[in-house]
């Protein structure tokens, strides 16, 4: 290592740029496998990835990206977030005022607000859109399915993220989405009243909800949780989860990838790596690896000459992802701004009142019962994603995009099921109503018990038990209900963002909106 | 030593790092079932739930007043004085009146002129509130006491 020649003062201060540079560099640059290897390995920021990776990962196909963008996502969300907080007070006098200020007087506060909420939706557009990835290309299967609980605490917290910066700016949207989130988790007041359970049971019904409120009523103690949640507890926990979620993709195995050779540069779909050299000799060396790996080679130790370094083929592919994440964002928040309607009024409920826009399906299930569409169906729901690797155990190769044409098949019948049930589940109570309507006196169990949400959900179950008996594959039958889950879920979506109106009421367009 | 089916006594070392694990395991529970006790408050910040909303004499009978700060309509007939509470039953949004009866705009339930439901998600009628009277004469509705449907208070 360089230090001065002769130890002198003077020479030690002449040496000092190379000697700093050292201390936290400890390696060449990174111009050979070794020294490519040592830059990612020795890199704190870095060591997250393998050193070497399969060129079958670096095809878009394999992954689309989706992970790398939704830190990317998270990384835009983490500073623009921050700089946020620089000026916005979470008062129920100043919050409203403070992002009036972010928007009209602070310097860049607009662009700043508007990338964070964009940022925002795009997190939680991704974060489905990974799941699917995931799902679709058998990546949860063993040994990663405590991964894909992970993905689902990261889902959770995602949702939990991007609502509670919801509320923060009190304004009408967010008051009044938090007024009836609130109310969902005292929603099992729904069922003690409908059972006649005495009034002891609605204080148990109540807690979940004054614990969220910190007090029966919306109000400061309830603003002061939400921004705690939003900038401290919930940061931190995802954090923690993204960063296992990564490491376990390492130690479960790497990125995702189909099997096989690797196809050469060019030929392959979105290929970012050059060809690579067939082994000349394959590795001869048995490995004890601290004990830690079963065997006598490591995982990676498989096929280690088809890998390719992952400086800078990786990075590079990550950092174009970054790139494009911050161009899409960007330009979102140049031409859009964040919505900020009136300061929240408590007694004039917007119409329509919203929530955001990932939770319009369940609001459209809400519109039949709180307490079934607000807790029941998206609890099974939640329940039977994370139960998805446990219940399918068939052994297949992870990477390949529906497990083949059978797959294929299925899932595209699944979603053109699914999309009719789904619009029939609305067509059906907005033309000819539902129970209230046919029996004005009817007790409100039946209501609960069948509506038109809880019905949707036990359709989809009851097709995919369907397709699993008839293909006598538990994957078939996971496809189809993770498909009709998925085009429910977005039907439901559009329906509630594009086809409601005031009062809930359903229009084809925004134009036959009564005036009010 | 011993054979294999008698039970190994513990020695005084698995002993004392059995008691720490257990000990340090009871200290953060314990703490944390303290700690969780914290979010609720023993006091709820709200204001009281009994409010005054007048004399008697505001009240002529056969009128309605709507109370906008407690979300309440005072509804004054030959057979007293009733609460009609404006918050719908189903998420808590505040139910507008239409000439008919009244309904919600969040999820769109309905409700007759008593708070009846004859439509949508609105899992029970509109609840009625607790009147009563101050010993000034003014008049008393408690947000947190229900009564049965359409009681009116005898001033």
């Amino acid at each position: 290592m360089p230090s001065s020649e002769n130890n002198s003062f003077w020479g030690n201060i002449k040496a000092m740029p190379l000697n700093f540079y050292n201390s936290f560099i400890r390696h060449g640059a990174p111009t050979s496998d070794r020294t490519r290897s040592q830059a990612v390995f020795s890199n704190f920021f870095l060591h997250i990835h393998s050193t070497r990776v399969h060129p079958n990962s670096l095809r878009l196909t394999a992954t689309w990206g989706l992970g790398v963008s939704l830190i990317s996502q998270f990384i835009i969300l983490t500073i623009t977030g921050i700089l946020l907080m620089v000026y916005y007070v979470p008062s129920l006098d100043l919050a409203y005022d403070s992002i009036k200020d972010l928007h009209y007087v602070v310097p860049a506060g607009r662009l700043i607000r508007n990338a964070h909420r964009w940022a925002a939706h795009m997190m939680v557009l991704f974060v489905f859109l990974h799941m699917a990835r995931v799902f679709y290309t058998s990546s949860y299967k063993s040994p990663r399915e405590f991964n894909w609980l992970l993905g689902i605490v990261l889902f959770v917290l995602t949702l939990a993220l991007s609502l509670t910066g919801y509320f923060l700016p009190w304004d009408q949207l967010g008051y009044w989405a938090l007024l009836i989130v609130a109310n969902i988790l005292g929603s099992a007041n729904e069922l003690i009243h409908a059972l006649g359970l005495p009034q002891v049971f609605h204080k148990l019904g109540n807690f979940p909800k004054e614990l969220f409120l910190g007090s029966s009523e919306v109000g400061q103690d309830a603003l002061i949780r939400f921004y705690m949640l939003h900038v401290m507890l919930f940061p931190i926990l995802i954090s923690m989860a993204i960063g296992v979620h990564i490491w376990r993709i390492r130690k479960d195995g790497g990125l995702g990838r189909p099997e096989g050779t690797p196809v050469a540069a060019g030929k392959g779909v979105g290929t970012m790596s050059p060809e690579p050299v067939p082994p000349e000799k394959a590795p001869s060396k048995t490995y004890g690896l601290m004990a830690v790996i079963k065997g006598k080679t490591s995982h990676t130790g498989l096929n280690p000459d088809e890998t390719v370094s992952s400086w800078p083929y990786l990075l590079r592919a990550e950092l174009l992802i970054f790139m494009i994440n911050m161009l899409i964002c960007l330009a979102l928040a140049m031409i859009s701004d964040a919505p900020l309607k009136g300061p929240a009024n408590p007694l004039l409920p917007e119409n329509p009142a919203k929530a955001p826009w990932y939770f319009l399906g369940v609001q459209e299930l809400l519109s039949y019962s709180a307490f079934v569409g607000g807790t029941v169906v998206p609890g099974i729901a939640l329940i039977g994603l994370a139960l998805v690797p446990f219940l399918d155990r068939e052994n297949e190769p992870a990477g390949v995009w529906f497990s083949g044409s059978e797959g294929k098949r299925i899932t595209l019948w699944s979603m053109a099921f699914a999309a009719v049930a789904a619009v029939l589940t609305v067509a059906i109570p907005v033309n000819f109503g539902w129970l209230r309507e046919w029996f004005p006196h009817i007790n409100q169990l039946f209501i609960i018990a069948f509506n038109p949400g809880s019905i949707l959900a036990a359709i989809y179950a009851a097709w995919s038990i369907i397709v699993m008996r008839k293909t006598g594959s538990s994957r078939m039958g996971a496809l189809a209900l993770f498909s009709c889950f998925l085009i429910g879920f977005t039907i439901l979506t559009y329906v509630g963002t594009f086809l409601r109106g005031p009062n809930w009421g359903f229009y084809w367009s925004t134009h036959d909106w009564p005036a009010h | 030593m011993a054979g294999r089916l008698e039970k190994e006594a513990v020695t005084r070392r698995d002993f004392l790092g059995l008691a720490g694990l257990w000990s340090a395991f009871l200290a953060i529970l314990i703490s944390t079932i303290g700690m969780l006790r914290l979010p609720r408050p023993r006091v709820s910040p709200e204001a009281s739930s009994i409010f005054r909303v007048g004399k008697p004499t505001d009240f002529p009978p056969g009128t309605t007043k709507d109370i906008p700060d407690r979300k309440v309509r005072i509804v004054a007939t030959n057979e007293g004085i009733g609460a009609l509470s404006l918050v719908c039953t189903h998420l808590g949004c505040i139910v507008r009146d239409t000439g008919e009866g009244f309904t919600c705009p969040c999820h769109g339930s309905k409700f007759d002129r008593i708070g009846n439901v004859i439509g949508g998600p609105a899992p029970r009628s509109l609840k009625w509130l607790a009147v009563s009277q101050a010993p000034d004469g003014t008049i008393l509705v408690d947000n947190a006491r229900e009564t049965k449907q359409a009681e009116f208070y005898r001033v």
